[in-house]
């Protein structure tokens, strides 16, 4: 569906809190807009956005037709464990793209 | 001169008939955008009834910006984040775009930090709220008024 690109520091000490940014390639299509004949474009937008640590979930956005396009998202977490964070995005044809990143804590 | 009374088309017809259609133009140009009544609204929609009071919600946001298509906005809520004193979630809403949600995050105490940053789109000068949901249940807000040189959404392509 699209292309993604995420940083996250490769190492942290346990406890520190750290800082992730995330941005997906997306036209967000907000249904409002119109072609050249006149046709309204159909809404088409992420709407869900999903951040797990190991598993478990650590962030939830909830977009709507107000984002710009690309959506661009950045949080913060705590660094607890070594592991992976697991990013999903799902838009309102129901594709889903997902994208992961490792983490070292010392 | 014919008599007006007995003539198909009389002056009030065509006066109320003016009328009628102006008033559904007013009425499409305002479907398109969200009033603030619409933005109270969503705010109840989400949050309910209760209380929302100003403080401790930091909304940075450009106050003058050229591109309504992509505006850098960031959110910040002070709070411990501790895991018995935390930030649930931080809602933002507009008052003029077609709809008046921009954007709900989900957070716990494991955020480390009550802030998250995004880039979004403004159809017009307007107020941006964002108010922030407690673990203890309170509700805290901050506005910012955004004035936007070029709208976003109505463009045609």
């Amino acid at each position: 569906m699209a292309r993604t690109l995420i940083n996250v520091p490769p190492k942290a000490k346990r406890g520190q809190t750290i800082e992730i940014k995330t941005l997906i390639s997306h036209v967000m299509e907000t249904g409002y807009r119109r072609n050249e004949t006149g046709v309204a474009i159909p809404r088409d937008i992420i709407n869900l956005f999903v951040c797990t640590y190991n598993g478990t979930e650590i962030f939830r956005a909830d977009l709507h037709q107000a984002i710009a396009a690309n959506p661009f998202i950045t949080f913060f977490t705590v660094a607890t464990e070594s592991g992976t964070l697991e990013f999903r995005w799902t838009d309102d044809n129901g594709q889903v793209e997902t994208a992961s990143a490792k983490i070292t804590v010392e | 001169m014919a008599d007006e009374s007995a003539s198909p088309v009389t002056r009030r017809a065509v006066l109320a008939g003016v009328a009628s259609v102006t008033g559904f133009a007013t009425l499409l140009v305002r479907r398109a955008e969200a009033t603030p009544e619409m933005m109270r609204a969503a705010i109840h929609r989400l949050i309910g009834e209760q209380p929302v009071r100003k403080g401790k919600v930091t909304l940075d946001i450009p106050p003058l910006v050229e591109n309504g298509n992509t505006i850098a906005m960031s959110v910040a809520v002070e709070s411990p984040m501790t895991a018995t004193n935390y930030v649930k979630a931080i809602h933002v809403f507009n008052e003029k775009n077609p709809q008046p949600d921009i954007i709900s995050v989900h957070l716990g105490p494991r955020a480390g930090k009550a802030a998250f940053s995004t880039r979004i789109r403004l159809a017009d000068s307007q107020n941006v709220v964002a108010i922030a949901e407690m673990s203890d249940g309170s509700l805290w807000s901050d506005t910012v008024e955004v004035i936007v040189t070029i709208a976003a959404c109505l463009e045609y392509n």
